[in-house]
């Protein structure tokens, strides 16, 4: 799985979101889980607006953005524990997922991606015949 | 004859976390009290949810990231004038028969208290949860306010 390489939030500590492909970029939490009929990826993006939230897939590859709105811009934090910026992460996405049905939300600052299987990898029931 | 023992290696390195966490926020409440800040530990500080606090002269803010949350999932409390507490969960989603590819968002209880730097009024917080960022607005007390003093042309 190619991944990018910025480094992840973490609690009690500030860490300063790394410059790749030309933007400046956080990677954000993910869960992936597989179930009968679809690969589920749920993802955490605090902060960002519903409409600032991309999800492309290109050449067998998911790519998830977020992009934050600069929120808070005080002159000098009395405590700073974590660092504001964009999220980016992508992953390679196995042939069996049908691109075309690939569909996303975002609520709560959770973004939550469905990948749904090829009619032809879904698990099929066959009905045995008794002779 | 051999009994099986399921190896956990983390186990251990976790209990031992959870109690230095215990010792750590004893500390807190018995020198919190004098206004003493520990420091925190390096590596093992997982103090949960991160929190950056900022201020202008009539407000104390608080923000901190939950995606996932509502609201209702949390309560969050002012007490004896400084000491913030949010408390709250996020809860994991029932799921049965999946399989796992990776697991990196954490569920769970949480409750952190932190010291204001200046006293406020709890009567005036106002709290917003907005796309996963919680920012929490207070008004300071009167005698935290800063002070314009007219200066008098002689």
């Amino acid at each position: 799985m190619p991944e990018t390489k910025a480094p992840v939030k973490e609690a009690g500590k500030v860490t300063t979101p790394e410059a790749t492909r030309g933007g400046i970029y956080y990677t954000p939490r993910v869960d992936i889980y597989e179930a009968a009929e679809e690969v589920v990826l749920q993802c955490d993006m605090p902060g960002v607006k519903p409409q600032d939230v991309e999800v492309r897939f290109e050449q067998g590859e998911l790519s998830l953005y977020g992009k934050v709105q600069p929120r808070q811009a005080p002159a000098a934090y009395l405590d700073e524990q974590y660092g504001v910026g964009d999220f980016y992460r992508s992953f390679a996405i196995a042939p069996e997922i049908d691109a075309d049905k690939i569909a996303a939300e975002y609520r709560d600052g959770v973004l939550t991606v469905h990948l749904p299987k090829q009619e032809q990898v879904k698990p099929k029931q066959i009905t045995v015949q008794a002779g | 004859m051999s009994s099986l023992t399921r190896w956990e290696p983390f186990r251990e390195l976790r209990h031992e976390m959870r109690q230095m966490r215990h010792f750590q926020r004893a500390m807190g409440r018995l020198f919190g009290r004098w206004g003493i800040d520990l420091p925190e530990w390096p590596t093992l500080a997982v103090s949960y949810p991160p929190v950056n606090l900022w201020e202008d002269d009539d407000f104390v803010y608080a923000e901190a990231e939950l995606p996932g949350l509502k609201l209702p999932d949390l309560e969050i409390t002012v007490t004896a004038d400084n000491q913030l507490t949010l408390k709250g969960k996020r809860e994991a989603a029932a799921l049965e028969k999946v399989e796992w590819h990776r697991q990196e968002r954490g569920f769970g209880s949480f409750e952190r208290t932190i010291a204001l730097p200046v006293s406020v009024d709890a009567g005036k917080v106002e709290a917003r949860l907005e796309n996963g960022v919680l920012t929490i607005k207070m008004a300071k007390s009167p005698a935290a306010k800063p002070r314009k003093i007219p200066v008098k042309a002689e």
